[in-house]
């Protein structure tokens, strides 16, 4: 027995953590990873050098390389000084356009779905059950397919081409995945909390208020991500509903790009996307972590 | 603290939902002061009949009245009561005293009668030192405390406790249970208390029912359920370790009343039946571990059931010696301190003032 266990010393005594191989599937796992982070920021890359080069530098056609003198004079340009159809005042105009859009479509359609789901997690009226079915029908429905009715709607409203209009498109079209997102985190509440409440001699108003609201913080973040993202990088409605004063910066962006005459001014186009790209980009980068929560929360019933 | 306690009435009751019928056409009356508990296993309809006197669950058919008022369509917080939850269900974002404080602020209280009543409640229950906390950071046992204090600053006339200690580990369980037995002494206002631990009902209650399948099976003292229970259900739930149940046939028309189980006769002379017996019926008799007598078989015992031990559980203070009579193991609590070994023959004594006999057919006492 003593003379087995010194004749296997030198072998590996299993102790600790387990020793980590290099295996054929993990190679295949990173391999993807690396893959796919290549094709999202090689396109990233060659946008924000092409924005700072000159053209005559672009004209060489190595896009790849770096900028030998690197300029802001693009960025300046397509901020100020881009031509958008007929005027050139850069995409500022836009901007401010799709900041002016997004902030009341953001309160306001995240008011609305936290309070639906709220009434649906735990006031239980009849019908309601009936109702969140139709919600979650809703959510899947292509947006094309109310574009044509709810023009003529709003035309008749008179609000066709405005900025209340274009904010009531927001909420009505965020409605749907706002409610589920914050029923779906109510329901994963505890109930008896609300019975407290309730017993309290809390109602309807002071129960969300006092109780639900303050404890909604992880949810609302998200909530504010996915509104912030989606309504910022809408095009579809803004083009449909804003009207000519209120178009948002995508549309802007798409008539710097299509309506440049003569030689393609690539810097300044590279420098207008990335402008346009900022608001979501720097949501992405500052929340990654809640996005991920926010999708599984709206995908996943809690 | 000094408040008026209610008498709870429930009159006719029935709940379900959809085609399950949780509750049938149930009633009770709760007295002024005093402590009711609900005792069942889960999904007997002990917590539904509960929510229904809160007023948090709508009742199909029947009246709940509370301190002579029919309250069966008001809200929660107008039925003048307080309620405590399993699981605690305190405000995460509020500190001990906001979530205290919290229903008298709704109710419109001024600030100096909540900070009395807040004090008053505090006090009572050692919160003190907690109240600028917030309930992440109280113990089990803490969190529960301030659950039962916001229950008491409503210095309600009735309180309702939904299994208030079944998420705490045994020791906290039995610390709060004294605790609550405490308050109830205290400031004397009706509780009702849902439980599926049979130790809380009996150290609790005035008065036990025993519920099952939407039915109450026994309402009665603790003594009543657990000396003599109205069923085998109540039998069985009741008491641990569990009664001992041997079926056998009755047999009338000897000298004296007797069982036969299985060729042993077991003389039933002096025992009070609640119904009319009838000769040759089937019958289970129940009797509790602590009431089976373990005599040595060299000592002769008259009318003893031979067997041998088969199994010794020591449970401290007492031990629980497994043997058997005719097919049925049965289990009886002596002494620790009584020397038994494996395998001795024993005779088995049945002292007929603590037997229980029930009808086979129907589960009920005879």
């Amino acid at each position: 027995m003593s003379a087995t266990s010194i004749a296997n010393a030198d072998a590996m005594v299993p102790q600790g953590p387990r020793p980590q191989h290099l295996t054929w599937s993990r190679i295949l796992v990173y391999g993807t990873l690396i893959l796919a982070a290549f094709t999202v920021l090689v396109p990233l890359y060659v946008m924000i050098v092409t924005s700072l080069k000159p053209m005559s530098e672009i004209r060489l056609g190595n896009i790849l390389a770096l900028p030998d003198v690197p300029t802001i004079d693009a960025w300046v340009a397509a901020w100020t000084s881009a031509c958008t159809g007929l005027t050139c005042n850069g995409i500022r105009v836009g901007f401010w356009n799709s900041a002016f859009i997004l902030i009341p479509s953001v309160v306001v359609s995240i008011a609305v779905g936290a309070i639906n789901g709220y009434a649906l997690a735990f006031w239980r009226l009849p019908g309601s059950g009936i109702l969140f079915g139709a919600l979650l029908v809703g959510a899947f429905i292509p947006y094309p397919v109310f574009v044509y009715p709810l023009v003529r709607i709003f035309a008749w409203l008179g609000i066709y081409g405005s900025l209340p209009g274009i904010v009531l498109i927001h909420t009505i079209f965020g409605l749907p995945v706002m409610t589920i997102v914050f029923r779906n985190y109510y329901q994963s509440l505890p109930q008896e909390l609300f019975k407290a409440a309730r017993i309290d001699g809390a109602g309807f108003v002071r129960v969300f208020v006092s109780i639900m609201l303050p404890m909604s913080t992880p949810i609302l973040i998200v909530a504010v991500i996915l509104q912030v993202t989606g309504i910022w990088n809408d095009f579809l409605l803004g083009l449909i509903f804003a009207g000519r004063d209120n178009m948002p910066m995508t549309v802007q962006l798409n008539n710097v790009v299509n309506s440049s005459q003569g030689e393609r001014n690539y810097n300044v186009e590279m420098a207008a996307t990335l402008l346009t790209a900022l608001v979501p980009l720097f949501v992405y980068f500052v929340s990654g972590k809640w996005f991920v929560r926010g999708i599984a929360a709206g995908a996943v019933k809690a | 603290m000094t408040l008026r306690p209610s008498n709870v009435s429930v009159r006719g009751l029935d709940i379900s939902f959809g085609n399950v019928h949780v509750l049938k056409n149930l009633s009770i009356e709760v007295g002024q002061s005093e402590f009711l508990v609900l005792l069942g296993p889960s999904g007997c309809g002990k917590s539904t009949l509960l929510n229904a006197i809160a007023g948090l669950m709508d009742v199909n058919q029947g009246q709940i009245w509370i301190g002579g008022n029919n309250v069966t369509w008001s809200e929660p917080k107008d039925r003048s009561i307080a309620m405590v939850f399993q699981s605690y269900a305190l405000y995460p974002h509020m500190t001990v005293r906001g979530n205290l404080s919290f229903g008298l602020k709704v109710a419109g209280s001024s600030s100096e009668e909540i900070a009395r009543r807040v004090a008053v409640a505090a006090d009572m229950l050692r919160l003190t030192e907690l109240l600028e906390r917030k309930p992440a950071h109280l113990s089990g046992g803490q969190r529960q405390r301030v659950a039962i204090g916001r229950a008491l600053v409503r210095e309600a006339p009735v309180f309702l406790f939904d299994e208030p200690l079944s998420n705490l580990d045994a020791q906290l369980r039995a610390e709060l249970r004294v605790e609550i037995k405490r308050l109830h002494q205290r400031i004397g206002a009706t509780m009702i208390y849902v439980t599926h631990d049979q130790i809380e009902a009996l150290t609790l209650a005035d008065r036990i029912a025993v519920m099952q399948g939407g039915i109450i099976q026994q309402l009665d003292t603790p003594q009543n359920v657990y000396a003599k229970p109205a069923n085998r259900f109540v039998a069985a739930f009741v008491g641990s370790p569990a009664m001992n149940f041997v079926d056998g046939r009755l047999v009338l028309n000897g000298s004296q009343p007797l069982i036969d189980i299985g060729g042993a006769q077991v003389s039933v002379a002096g025992y009070e039946f609640a119904t009319q017996a009838i000769d040759g019926q089937s019958v289970t008799l129940g009797i509790r571990p602590e009431h089976l007598e373990i005599q040595p078989e060299s000592k002769e015992a008259q009318d003893g059931i031979a067997s041998t031990v088969e199994m010794i559980e020591p449970m401290g203070a007492e031990s629980l010696v497994w043997s058997r009579i005719g097919p049925i193991a049965v289990s009886a609590r002596i002494s620790s301190e009584r020397p038994i070994a494996l395998n001795e023959a024993i005779a088995l004594h049945l002292p007929v003032r603590r037997i229980s006999l029930f009808d086979s057919a129907t589960g009920h006492r005879i």
